[in-house]
């Protein structure tokens, strides 16, 4: 068998992480350290040359489509590579390296006990994220949901203290229920249709679902997204999770576990419902309200927040949900700014949070207040929250400015002015929650001895957030660089509505 | 020979189980040893006539040559032959774990609780082959009576509890006579497939009614489904440590598959009572799902939360019985395959932390995952597949259950399994909380050895069972064909 022929490489992509996994759980506690860690980036790197070198095929428009084997009857265990899920699984494994890298600089300068158990649910993770981005069908879909799920909660509950248990508790409460009840609406939904598989523009149509039905399937299916993805009022489960050590923070909380949920309401709306079904069904207005209500709100919460951590846990969810909104206004152009604020989100929210990491490890402040002048200190860790910062913010050259603008042009082509005006609000209101932060670090004038020395994060944290920050302005400025990803997301756009033109 | 396993399946841990003391007082391991090769055996011979079954179809074996409906008669068919391999091989599992626990000083007594146990399998294969009502009868007392005797060999509170089964047990068993002398009398057959030729014809509306009064609480109470369940939490509670994997894992199950016997085979969907016999099935197995959730969660003996669990467990089997289409039986009989490896898995866990560290109170399980990372690994897997995780067997079973309860628009039926998980969820991660995250308490360690965690024969049936767990996952497929085989013809 050809290991590198096209089809198994999702495949691969998905073990990679896997064995990572289990070879670190069952070697961990017997090998030094430095062999353990070594498991993880090797992993990492061959994980982001598979992902990567699928990436001309997916442009060139070929499908990839891998079925294993029945996994229920009539239905199979298959991968399918398609623009949307590439665009996250680039994210994703992108971002696991880096994370990675700074995890063993956050873990050992900060100390961590259970640091095995630790890297082995990081890589199930990876590998839950992954499949989930090529799963062809629900099934495999909500498989890779809930093992997401499971391996998530020891990442929450690390420091096995009470606040974590507590935590630990809630994430399992909001997250298994609203799973459960995706599990129930999937057997419905396949008892009325007899299919799973994801098909652009959705395969339900109005005669399978009558009209009370289709709301109620929706909604069923939709909670299991935002619950993950941190819409309101179903987000409280989020702020209490940052509990965990901060790398978990930076990629579960920014990018894996939220932008999973993001990503299920993407597939569930667009590539289950589809944008006609999930209109009819008023479905998409709901949600879209739902979103604008969540990132106008998260804000003020946000900036009541003086844990920097907090504050950017809110700051998440109000971000979540521009992804949310963007797929709600059902337009190609905001969908492709859905999906594009996937990879924008991830990149300057993960900057955001190492570069709070950083700080608490070479510190010890998680309070602003406590900040007043750090900027001294750590000049190179605050510029990167900086730029970070004003990318949120939607600035332009800045790349959250491309997928903001791209949602406020579908929202335009859609004549939906209170959209366009809640994404130009909350550009202004992240400014006032973020930019404190900044202001505070690089306040003049103040002679904060803790922070007069000039001692900046160890190079392993130091170097993944500079990567980050730099990936943020150079996307911003060239959307398409490297890996296409914007061409991908308006591919996967094009794709959805194509048969709407 | 090729042509005799069906019987000898059920003889050869029969046999072992007669010689077993006699050899026991030659050599302590000698009646161990003659008891482990026999089970074997039946599991190996089980593994080829599933293999037979599925290449051949099903298999009428005659007792003595004496030609059914008069004689005897084994009947096995894909169902049968599935259910024989997991059930022979849980008992070879449980065999190869039970020499653990046994009182160094005492051995005849050793010997005694491991011809029991090979008895118990006896009962139990029995039962699953035999196409005779009344053979069912001998070996569901074969069965019963070894349940007894190995419940009152765990200490004075096993005796209590196994005279409280015996009590009702003897009702459950004088319940079924009654039921089949009933249909005996109006058919005059004993032989399953005779009985429903004959009851087919019709005009016996009122004795098969009468009849179904009788066998529907007589399983309910040997199968412990709620509101039946009255002995089986002490019972279970109590056991004799190294038989208890058998008597919570398969001992319940066999009884629901002769239930699954009459309802279906014998008496057909067309009898014009049935429908009105699943819906009260359908209501003892919701209330049972959610009383038996309820139960466990204010336990903290860990054998009292696994057995409320299985009160629980046996509502979801029973539920598939009640949807009754062929994919929601097909869900039923695959959560009794992965519920045997599920509720044995967590009792060879319990088992093997007892015999670690002497205890069963969760409270104290603080982090014991360091020290014993294969035997908590099971556990995690097995609690996952309770509460259906995918991709454990556990999920699989309840889409199966799931989807036969859309199909027939019981739309309740899907509420409850959501709320049954849930609730399996609160106390399954309860325990997971204790045994992951919970302080460290000074657990005295009663067995050290620097290579393993537990003896190999601890090891051996906690690792297969984690392996059994994903595996009836991953390729439910396979086994659900397999059972389709026979459920096709039967169900709604």
């Amino acid at each position: 068998m050809n290991f590198m022929a096209l089809e198994l490489r999702p495949l691969c992509a998905v073990l990679i992480s896997l064995t990572a996994s289990g070879l670190i759980y069952v070697l961990g506690e017997h090998i030094r350290p430095n062999a353990r860690e070594g498991i993880t980036l090797t992993a990492a790197v061959l994980k982001i040359i598979t992902v990567y070198s699928m990436i001309p095929a997916v442009l060139a428009g070929r499908e990839i489509r891998l079925e294993l084997f029945s996994i229920v009857k009539g239905v199979s265990f298959a991968f399918n590579v398609d623009p949307a899920g590439m665009v996250f699984a680039c994210v994703a494994s992108t971002l696991w390296i880096l994370t990675s890298i700074y995890s063993i600089g956050y873990m050992r300068g900060h100390g961590e006990k259970n640091q095995t158990g630790y890297y082995a649910a990081f890589a199930m993770c990876l590998c839950a994220t992954t499949g989930l981005c090529f799963a062809a069908n629900l099934i495999t879909f909500f498989i890779f949901f809930e093992v997401l799920t499971v391996a998530t909660y020891p990442l929450v509950v690390h420091y096995r203290d009470a606040e974590g248990t507590f935590s630990g508790r809630k994430y399992l409460a909001y997250t298994l229920i609203s799973g459960q009840i995706f599990f129930a609406a999937i057997v419905i939904v396949y008892s009325v249709s007899g299919t799973m598989d994801f098909v652009p523009g959705g395969f339900i149509t109005a005669d399978m679902l009558p009209m009370p039905w289709a709301l109620v399937v929706f909604f069923m299916m939709i909670g299991a997204g935002i619950v993950k993805a941190g819409v309101m009022p179903l987000h409280s489960w989020l702020p209490a999770a940052m509990v965990a050590p901060t790398p978990v923070s930076a990629l579960l909380h920014a990018v894996a576990v939220v932008k999973a949920g993001a990503f299920c309401t993407l597939r569930v709306v667009l590539y289950v419902f589809g944008p006609e079904m999930a209109k009819a069904c008023y479905g998409a207005d709901i949600l879209a309200w739902m979103a604008v209500f969540t990132i106008i709100v998260s804000s003020f919460v946000a900036m009541r927040k003086y844990n920097l951590k907090a504050r950017l846990a809110f700051s998440t969810v109000g971000q979540l949900s521009y992804i949310v909104l963007g797929i709600c206004i059902l337009t190609p152009y905001s969908t492709a700014g859905a999906l594009y604020h996937i990879v924008a989100h991830a990149f300057m929210k993960i900057t955001l949070f190492m570069a709070a990491g950083a700080i608490f490890v070479t510190t010890h402040k998680k309070d602003i207040r406590e900040m007043v002048g750090i900027g001294r200190r750590m000049p190179v860790t605050m510029m990167a929250f900086t730029a970070a910062s004003i990318g949120i913010a939607g600035f332009p050259f800045f790349v959250g400015f491309v997928s903001k603008a791209n949602i406020i042009l579908g929202a335009v082509s859609m004549g939906k002015p209170v959209f366009v005006a809640t994404l130009i609000a909350s550009a202004l209101l992240a400014l006032t929650y973020l930019m404190p932060v900044v202001l505070i670090a690089f306040k003049k004038n103040v002679d904060n001895p803790e922070f007069a020395e000039r001692g900046d994060a160890a190079p392993a944290m130091l170097i993944p957030l500079v990567i980050t920050a730099v990936i943020s302005i150079i996307l911003g400025i060239a959307p398409n660089a490297g890996l296409h990803l914007f061409d991908l997301a308006v591919m996967a756009g094009n794709q959805i509505f194509m048969p709407l033109m | 020979m090729i042509e005799n396993i069906p019987v000898l399946i059920v003889l050869l841990p029969l046999c072992s189980a007669l010689l077993c003391l006699a050899l026991t007082a030659v050599s302590r391991n000698l009646g161990i040893f003659a008891v482990k090769l026999s089970c074997l055996a039946s599991f190996v011979l089980s593994c080829i006539q599933l293999q037979m079954v599925v290449t051949g179809g099903t298999i009428h074996y005659a007792i003595g040559n004496y030609a059914a409906p008069y004689g005897i008669e084994f009947v096995i068919d894909s169902l049968n032959a599935v259910l024989l391999v997991c059930f022979s091989l849980m008992g070879f599992l449980t065999i190869l774990f039970a020499e653990n626990f046994g009182n160094e000083k005492r051995p005849m007594l050793v010997g005694a609780a491991c011809a029991e146990t090979a008895l118990l399998i006896t009962g139990i294969l029995g039962m699953t082959s035999t196409g005779d009502v009344f053979n069912l009868y001998v070996f569901l007392e074969i069965t019963s009576l070894s349940a007894y005797c190995l419940i009152s060999l765990g200490g004075s509170r096993g005796v209590v509890s196994a005279y409280r089964y015996m009590l009702v047990g003897t009702v459950a068993a004088t319940l079924y006579l009654l039921g089949i002398g009933v249909l005996y009398s109006v058919t005059g057959t004993l032989n399953m497939g005779d009985m429903r030729e004959i009851l087919d014809q019709g005009g016996y509306d009122g004795a098969m009614l009468t009849a179904m009064c009788f066998l529907i609480p007589a399983f309910g109470i040997k199968m412990a489904l709620f509101p039946f369940h009255g002995w089986q939490p002490s019972a279970y509670t109590h056991a004799e440590p190294g038989s208890r994997p058998l008597i919570t894992g398969v001992m319940g199950k066999v009884p629901a598959l002769a239930m699954f016997r009459f309802v279906y085979c014998i008496y057909g969907t067309d009898f014009r009572f049935v429908r009105i016999g699943l819906i009260l099935l359908g209501i003892f197995s919701v209330f049972g799902m959610l009383y038996g959730s309820l139960m466990a969660m204010g336990q903290t003996d860990i054998r009292k939360i696994l057995a409320y669990s299985s009160v629980a467990q046996m509502g979801y089997i029973s539920l598939g019985f009640a949807i009754g289409t062929p994919i929601a039986l097909a869900g039923a009989f695959l959560h009794m395959l992965g519920h045997v490896f599920m509720k044995g898995g967590l009792f060879f866990c319990t088992g093997a932390i007892r015999y670690k560290f002497g205890t069963v109170d969760i409270n104290e399980f603080g982090r014991i995952y360091k020290k014993m990372p294969l035997t908590c690994g099971l556990l995690t897997a097995a609690a996952l597949s309770m509460i259906g995780i995918p991709p454990t067997a556990g999920f699989f079973s309840k889409w199966y259950l799931a989807l036969g309860a859309a199909g027939q628009h019981e739309w309740i039926y899907i509420i409850i399994l959501v709320i049954s998980s849930l609730l399996n969820a609160v106390y399954f991660f309860r325990l997971i909380e204790k045994v992951f995250i919970r302080q460290s308490s000074e657990l005295r360690t009663r067995w050290e050895s620097e290579v393993l965690e537990l003896p190999l024969t601890i090891i051996i049936p906690v690792v297969i069972c984690f392996i059994a767990i994903f595996g009836l996952g991953l390729f439910n497929v396979r086994i659900v064909d397999i059972l389709l085989m026979t459920l096709e013809g039967v169900g709604l």
